[in-house]
């Protein structure tokens, strides 16, 4: 039993290390999902998914940095 | 094969970052299962060690040979938004710790301090049987060809099932093992010298591309350029990268300058040296 938690517990953190940054990506991918067909033009759907996640990011490193001093 | 048809470009859109993204990722990888797997055969014996790392590769390819297949029956809209959500979650979670590392706000990985801490742990165990198989060298090497294989296998699935390129990705991960193997057998120490951080800075930015794309792909949303803006994202993945490097640099040297400004007379006089 033990080493079946540990098996899953590495496999999580395959994914997930700051529990953070995962939610947001999940929630701005969700948001995305639901949301960016009912705005906008579709060309404009693919870009502003992948800009939603370049914000994550460089929120996380900032905060993360800032965090760390 | 043809130079300029557009089968092949088509193929070689996928087939090219797949193949880059898996060889990568399983260089750095196996040099981090290769550090472990010297320091268990240098101090409890190379008979155990390399029992521990064969079965830990079977474990492995009986994953491959279980998993593979099965994830080519799913339908193609589920596959790319499941294998996207995990390849990007995977591929910025690298991205991010490459980064920080980059910037220097967290440490580098070191293989000759894991290798060392390794060796001191191993010796700490006891000393091993001469005739008998040695468990805790077998699964030290078990343990750490699996945990660090399966980063490797799901590269390599995730990169190669959705656009077909198993294959290419698959020999892109052999390559990289070879190589690895190679000069773990030349050398006989860890391999301290190999830019691990901008391996993972590259394979961040390539799987968080792949995962981006194929999350857009499945959502139906379309991309300009369709295959092509693979490209375009490996781009803007990169740029905003060098440049948080860059902020983030910046914002701690200015950071780190500032108790100068502070300790100055002239501050301590206005009353804001706190």
């Amino acid at each position: 039993m033990n080493v079946i938690v540990t098996a899953l517990k590495e496999v999580f953190g395959l994914f997930v290390e700051d529990g953070i940054y995962a939610v947001a990506i999940i929630v701005w991918l969700l948001i995305a999902a639901f949301a960016l067909p009912h705005v906008g033009a579709v060309a404009w759907r693919a870009p502003l998914l992948f800009v939603g996640l370049i914000v994550i990011l460089a929120e996380n490193v900032i905060r993360s940095a800032k965090r760390a001093r | 094969m043809r130079a300029c048809g557009g089968d092949t470009i088509l193929d070689w859109t996928h087939a090219g970052p797949s193949i880059i993204a898996s060889f990568l990722a399983s260089l750095v990888e196996f040099v981090e299962a290769l550090t472990i797997v010297l320091a268990v055969g240098t101090v409890r014996g190379w008979r155990s060690a390399i029992i521990g790392t064969v079965a830990g590769v079977v474990f492995l390819a009986l994953l491959v040979l279980i998993f593979g297949p099965r994830l080519q029956r799913i339908p193609i809209t589920t596959l790319q938004l499941v294998v996207g959500v995990l390849l990007l979650l995977f591929g910025m979670r690298w991205l991010r710790k490459a980064i920080l590392r980059a910037a220097g706000i967290i440490g580098l990985h070191d293989e000759d301090a894991i290798y060392a801490k390794q060796t001191n742990a191993l010796r700490n165990d006891g000393t091993p049987g001469a005739a008998r198989l040695d468990k805790i060298a077998v699964a030290t090497t078990f343990k750490a060809v699996v945990l660090e294989g399966l980063e490797v296998v799901f590269i390599v699935i995730a990169t190669g099932v959705v656009g077909h390129t198993l294959l290419p990705a698959s020999l892109g991960a052999a390559a990289a093992g070879i190589v690895v193997i190679a000069l773990g057998l030349i050398v006989h120490k860890p391999l301290s010298r190999v830019p691990e951080n901008m391996l993972k800075f590259a394979v961040g930015i390539l799987l968080s591309a792949f995962g981006v794309f194929w999350i857009g792909e499945g959502l139906h949303f379309g991309w300009p350029g369709e295959d092509l803006s693979l490209f375009g994202l490996v781009g803007g993945f990169l740029a905003v990268s060098a440049l948080l490097v860059l902020t983030v640099r910046r914002t701690a040297s200015t950071v780190a300058s500032l108790p100068v400004v502070h300790a100055s007379p002239s501050a301590d006089r206005k009353g804001d040296a706190s």
